[in-house]
């Protein structure tokens, strides 16, 4: 990162700390949620714009990470700050053993796509006669006023959670990158015969990987369940959440580091623009947000196969 | 809860004929894997799609799915020619994961497209004449099921002697074995690749003017049809046909027992177990070839 750049990151740090004292609480809400999509496709942008190995189940680790602290919360009051490391843990063991199978028996590409998806369908369903946390009548959070301890405060307390996890993600990336798994990841992403030759143990940093983005992703889990203070099996589960999770980093540009914020903000603005001209015309239709979602998906990876960052960085003459 | 021999027995019948129309669908995206390959994700949504033309063909102009299905074929057989000409060609020589989202873009603008044109309501066609059950001895056979599969076995086998004993299959079949071999003979590639495809959506297309008999449609249906097709072909063995095939029947026979066994909404949690099983075991599939 040149001078220039670190410029720019500080301006637009001390832009994004200042911004609940001037921001509505629509305007908040929307900030934490673009937030939340930059942290999630941070996550996701290690496993598969590090290492090359593309989950479409992500959903899986945000919903198992919301259940697990959501459950510990509902049933024995455990505040959401301890119960998130108790959804890191779970999910680390779901992605070491999902990994594990997989790369033990020589499972990639494709196939290990469909494993995510598989994976994530399979918990959907399982949570769905899950009673003990409500089944597919879903599990509701009680609703207690002002106690950060239970995570509950006004929007700024989730502006400034979400801020952090995205700042800190946002470090972990960078660092990672500059460092001896980001090199091991890239090499295994660009040709993992030859990553394997030069001696790297690709097995050992492709979990790695996986279980890096799933304790990640679990954070996000928890964190959306105590935002919404509600939680479906349908909806934490749906194929249509992973692709939601994915949207940020494809369309800002994979591997990069600034890709999946510059994504995450691309896809909240239009998502909300879009919503306000549907208002206007009056196509207030189900199905109308998404299918400009999956437009611009279109649009991105047949025009800009790279993603909309390195355009940018070279516009603005920065690396990367 | 004791469970008698004529009704496992009708179960099993009512699994396979269901499991025959799936394994039609599931050879459309067989096709289209191993002679075109291209991992084709928006597989339930065009089975969707065909479904609402048939539903369309029936309220409009009245006519019933089976003779609606050679239409809808046609057209379909168009639509997947040109897709794969214009649209997904170019996506042949990137990455891999390139191509993946470009199919997924097309899965949630056709599965979007579809709920905000025919709303979230179910729709289906009921045909007066498939409600009474053929009855054998004790057994009751759905008449509905019964033709549905006698239609998917029948295009099947025309698919299987098409490539069999055709120049035209045999061309693709050189295609999909060695590409650049192919090319080297004189074959046109992206005209067999775009026939293949086109061949693909037809399956998919008699398929949904099948299924539109046995099961209620809504826009929503789309991705867990993909991701049956999905389960049936990695069970079979990708690009494997005859695969295809024997995965369907699995599939359409364990939905069945575990509905009437365990739970019926748990029953597509048993198919994953099923692929997540073969995957590990058999990453292949049970039909597809060593590597």
């Amino acid at each position: 990162m040149n001078r220039r750049g670190s410029f720019l990151l500080a301006l637009l740090a001390a832009a994004l700390i200042a911004l609940p004292a001037f921001a509505d609480n629509y305007l908040l809400s929307v900030a934490t949620l673009c937030l939340f999509f930059a942290y999630t496709g941070q996550a996701w942008n290690i496993m598969m714009g590090f290492a090359g190995q593309l989950s479409l189940g992500h959903a899986l680790y945000l919903g198992v990470g919301g259940y697990t602290a959501g459950a510990l919360y509902f049933h024995y009051g455990v505040s959401p700050w301890i119960g998130v490391w108790f959804a890191i843990f779970v999910c680390i063991a779901l992605g070491a053993f999902l990994g594990a199978l997989a790369f033990r028996s020589g499972i990639s590409g494709v196939y290990f796509t469909l494993l995510t998806i598989a994976f994530a369908e399979f918990a959907r369903i399982g949570f769905d006669h899950f009673t003990w946390v409500g089944g597919s009548a879903g599990l509701f959070l009680k609703v207690s006023q002002q106690n950060w301890l239970d995570l509950r405060g006004p929007p700024a307390l989730y502006y400034y959670v979400m801020l952090m996890l995205a700042a800190l993600a946002f470090g972990l990336s960078a660092w990672l990158l500059r460092r001896r798994p980001g090199y091991y990841w890239q090499a295994i992403r660009e040709n993992e015969e030859a990553a394997s030759a030069l001696g790297i143990d690709t097995f050992r940093w492709k979990l790695v990987a996986v279980v890096t983005s799933a304790a990640m992703t679990a954070v996000s889990g928890v964190f959306l369940v105590f935002y919404y203070n509600n939680l479906f099996p349908e909806q934490i589960f749906s194929i249509n959440r992973s692709v939601e999770i994915i949207l940020a980093p494809i369309i800002g540009g994979m591997g990069t580091l600034f890709g999946p914020i510059i994504g995450a903000a691309l896809i909240s603005l239009l998502a909300d623009g879009a919503t306000e001209l549907v208002d206007v015309l009056g196509w207030n239709i189900p199905g109308v947000k998404q299918i400009i979602y999956g437009l611009i998906l279109f649009a991105v990876v047949v025009f800009l196969p790279h993603g909309i960052w390195p355009s940018i960085a070279r516009k603005l003459n920065l690396e990367r | 809860m004791p469970i008698d021999f004529v009704s496992l027995t009708n179960v099993i019948i009512s699994g396979i004929l269901t499991g025959l129309v799936y394994g039609l669908m599931a050879l459309g995206l067989s096709v289209i894997f191993g002679i075109a390959r291209v991992v084709n994700f928006a597989h339930g949504e065009m089975m969707t799609l065909a479904m609402y033309a048939s539903v369309i063909a029936f309220s409009t102009f009245g006519l019933n799915p089976f003779i609606a299905v050679l239409p809808v074929a046609a057209l379909f057989f168009v639509l997947g020619y040109a897709m794969q000409r214009w649209i997904v060609n170019p996506f042949v020589t990137r990455p891999e994961h390139s191509q993946f989202m470009l199919l997924l873009s097309i899965a949630i603008i056709l599965m979007n497209g579809q709920l905000m044109l025919f709303g979230p309501d179910a729709q289906s066609v009921r045909l007066d004449s498939l409600l009474e059950s053929i009855e054998l001895g004790p057994l009751l056979i759905d008449r509905g099921k019964l033709y549905a599969a006698l239609v998917a076995v029948g295009t099947t086998a025309a698919l299987f002697g098409f490539f069999r004993f055709t120049r035209g299959g045999t061309a693709i079949r050189a295609c999909a074995d060695n590409w650049l071999g192919a090319k080297v003979v004189g074959l046109d590639v992206n005209q067999l690749y775009a026939l293949a495809f086109g061949l693909g959506t037809l399956c998919v297309a008699v398929a949904g003017c099948m299924m539109i008999l046995l099961i209620d449609l809504t826009p929503a249906i789309g991705p867990g049809y993909t991701l049956l097709a999905f389960v049936i072909v990695i069970v079979g063995g990708l690009g494997s046909m005859n695969g295809a095939l024997l995965g369907g029947v699995l599939i359409g026979l364990s939905e069945a027992l575990a509905g009437l066994l365990i739970l019926p909404s748990a029953k597509s949690m048993f198919s994953f177990a099923l692929l997540i099983v073969v995957l590990l075991l058999r990453p292949r599939g049970l039909l597809g070839g060593n590597r």
